[in-house]
């Protein structure tokens, strides 16, 4: 088989069998592999309706048929769920070298299903897999975990694991792999926490093929002079990493400023810039597998925070930044090196404690609880430490903004959609960001369909960021788009230098497989709609296609945008329209029957 | 003049690209395990190391193999594998103090990095810069004046 290796691995937890499984052309064929895939097999398999963090949850890590190959960025693996965050559809997705390993061992993916008596991780040495105990290393790190089953099993294994807020079930606790790379968002490190599973390690020696050979290096080698001769694919994130941003969504008024409370124009943006960040903590940049552009940061701290870690990405930096008035540069990397360690999501950590902060300082949460206040950076580092371990004020903070902030009676203090938080950039000066928000499958989050590319970057054209004309054709194609992306197994970033034609070209030589650019692109929209089917059945509706309060109604302070608030309303019924979805926002019999999902 | 190829670990992002395009090229799919170049990260400090063939002008493997069957390639200086000679005894593997060569179990061969006959595709696609083909007697000059330019900052800093 090319591309795909056609076999996935069954872990019950409970029962401790494994067995292996082979996939079904047909849904390779029609999800494509990793996001869409992993999504496909866990609507056939598990109840919307069911408690993330049970037993009948299942947890699915899923690569692409492109991950472990000379692709583009091709080193990406997912990971699908129930998300314990919010309940919609979690498909997280991470770099490294974990997704390509996997593959190495004759595998696409793993469907893990019940829950171990004990702490257990998985050892998968090519066709060799079994359960062993976890439970020396129960309460440790990310990197004292991976210290420990390196040393146990094989130094080049590679492992991804949860860490003290995995095990603690923090609602949005990440799974962390080869110590730094992060499957981020919706807290799927919870779920692998309630299923008792520490880790999963993995060898790999074997291979992967490709259909067409000459094909596919011709079309590597097209797509990879593309990114390298794109300024932001080949210049600014290899100068800078994504912290490359800061400076720039700063000048653009739409860089959020105490938990979006102020002008979005943060005055300090200099000092926690990639500018800065290159000049004072740099060691090294950091490539995930098979990587071309290289946006990985290597970092070290050389004050009290003493250290070397890797990052922060951007929206960390935002968010431990801007969003909490802090600008310490090395006391943000402290806290992003935290949620590295402990596992956790750091966009969610730092706006939740932005949304605590404001809280506090308005006299909502009391004073004895913490002593959060903006600017405060010592005590936000802190409190990270505490969240991890949901110790003290830290076990309120594990529930994430949404239900921190209800609990204390103002949910509108929570800057999420659908209970998740919402990065690093101001929706009122960025319109179709805006959408994209309150349309995004997995709630808050902004990699299901990047409109900062058009609205700010002007990639691939550049449209006015105030005007809702166009934003929802636009933010459809963005969003089907990154589906394809990431059931490939490829990394979002390279959309900024290559396109659908790129992308179909690598996949089309890699799998053989004879499909249209627009065929392709549709399998997108039916990922899209997938997700979308299992989050109705989960009980979500129109109704939680929104923004928070603040962005629909409470104009922007100050900067380029001043006066600007989401124009929601005028967007989302064209959206739903374009999308072939009813006024309820639900896909109609016609558009089920074209994507083939009826 | 003689070509090859130079390592600079500090540029190295541990991306794996040259074992992706060597294996590609030499066993028809991506398989690192295949690569006769080897990435080692060491992901907690940050640092990657690639690894592979020398050329070493003394080479342990064309000394130690009883068949005659590594040589040295006189265009390219690549210390080659003749396969009809190779009797797969793997003592060159054992000889080499850096394990650059090495013996493929799916294909029955000892290979090793034969700088594509002088073309090598790990340094095409490499894409730090990391690895890099230079006249070899001229190799260690860019080095040299990277660190004299740091003198000459030196001295002008104190000038």
């Amino acid at each position: 088989m090319y591309g795909w290796k056609g076999q996935i691995l069954r872990v019950d937890l409970t029962s401790g069998a494994i067995s292996k499984e082979a996939l079904k052309i047909d849904d390779m064929h029609k999800f494509i592999g990793a996001r869409g895939l992993g999504t496909k097999l866990f609507y056939d398999e598990v109840d919307p309706q069911v408690d993330p963090l049970s037993a009948e949850n299942k947890l699915i890590f899923m690569t692409g048929p492109l991950t472990g190959t000379l692709a583009t960025s091709g080193g990406r693996y997912n990971v699908i769920t129930k998300g314990p965050l919010n309940g919609t559809i979690a498909a997280s997705n991470s770099g490294g070298s974990f997704g390509p390993e996997l593959k190495f061992a004759g595998y696409d993916g793993i469907i893990f299903e019940g829950k171990a008596d004990k702490p257990v991780y998985l050892w998968i040495s090519n066709e060799k897999v079994e359960l062993r105990s976890a439970e020396d290393m129960w309460g440790k790190t990310v990197p004292e975990t991976t210290d420990i089953i390196k040393e146990v099993t094989d130094d080049d294994a590679k492992i991804a694991c949860i860490g003290p807020a995995g095990e603690k079930l923090v609602k949005f606790a990440c799974i962390m792999n080869e110590y730094n790379r992060a499957a981020g968002r919706s807290g799927v490190g919870a779920v692998m926490g309630s299923k008792n599973l520490k880790a999963v390690t993995v060898r790999g020696t074997g291979g992967v093929k490709v259909a067409d050979n000459a094909g596919f290096i011709n079309a590597i080698n097209d797509a990879r002079s593309k990114l390298k001769a794109h300024p932001v694919t080949g210049a600014g994130l290899a100068a800078y990493g994504t912290n490359v941003l800061v400076n720039i969504l700063n000048e653009h008024g739409t860089l959020p400023v105490k938990n979006y409370s102020e002008a979005s124009v943060y005055p300090n943006a200099e000092k926690i810039s990639g500018e800065y960040q290159a000049e004072h903590n740099l060691v090294r940049n950091k490539g995930c597998f098979g990587c071309s552009i290289g946006c990985g940061r290597v970092t070290k701290n050389h004050g009290k925070y003493k250290g070397i870690g890797e990052g922060p990405e951007y929206e960390a930096t935002w968010g431990f930044g801007a969003d909490m008035g802090v600008d310490d540069f090395e006391a943000i990397c402290k806290a992003n090196f935290l949620c590295n360690e402990l596992g956790l999501d750091a966009i969610t950590m730092a706006t939740t404690l932005a949304c605590a902060t404001e809280m506090t300082e308005k006299g909502i949460i009391p004073r004895d609880k913490s002593d959060l206040g903006w600017g405060n950076a010592d005590t936000m580092v802190e409190e990270v430490r505490k969240t991890g371990y949901r110790e003290g004020f830290g076990d309120e903070l594990a529930e994430g903004s949404y239900r921190l902030a209800e609990q204390y009676g103002h949910p509108e203090f929570s800057m999420s959609v659908k209970k998740q938080e919402i990065p690093a950039y101001d929706p009122r000066g960025q319109q179709g960001t805006g959408l994209n928000y309150a349309t995004s499958n997995r709630g808050g989050c902004h990699v299901r369909g990047y409109m900062t590319a058009p609205e700010v970057l002007g990639i691939p054209v550049k449209i006015d960021p105030d005007n809702t004309e166009g934003q929802p054709e636009l933010l459809k194609i963005f969003q089907d788009l990154t589906a394809v992306v990431d059931s490939a197994g490829l990394c979002l970033f390279i959309t900024f230098g290559i396109g659908l034609p790129e992308i179909a070209e690598q996949y089309r030589t890699a799998t053989g497989v004879n499909i249209s650019d627009g065929d392709l692109l549709q399998a997108g929209d039916r990922i899209w709609n997938l997700e979308r089917l299992f989050n109705l059945k989960a009980g979500f509706s129109k109704a939680d296609d929104t923004l928070p309060d603040r962005l629909l109604n409470e104009p922007l302070k100050g900067g380029p945008h001043k006066g600007s608030v989401v124009k929601l309303d005028q967007m989302l019924p064209i959206y739903y329209s374009i999308r072939g979805w009813d006024e309820k926002g639900v896909p109609t019999g016609e558009k089920m029957n074209e994507l083939g999902l009826a | 003049m003689d070509k090859i190829i130079v390592v600079q670990p500090e540029k190295c992002t541990g991306c794996h690209t040259c074992e992706l395009v060597c294996s590609f090229t030499h066993a028809d799919e991506f398989n690192p395990n295949r690569s006769r170049i080897s990435v080692f990260n060491y992901d907690k400090i940050g640092f990657s190391v690639p690894m592979l063939c020398q050329q070493c002008g003394v080479a342990a493997c064309m000394n130690v193999c009883p068949t005659g069957a590594i040589t040295r390639n006189a265009t390219t200086g690549a210390m080659e594998v003749q396969d009809s000679k190779c009797i797969r005894c793997k003592m060159c593997t054992i000889a080499c103090p850096f394990g650059a060569t090495l013996y493929d179990v799916v294909d029955n061969i000892v290979a090793k990095c034969d700088l594509c006959g002088g073309d090598p595709a790990c340094v095409k696609l490499c894409p730090s810069g990391a690895i890099s083909y230079q006249e070899a007697n001229t190799a260690s000059l860019s080095k040299r004046k990277a660190f004299a330019a740091k003198f000459k900052d030196v001295f002008e800093e104190v000038g």
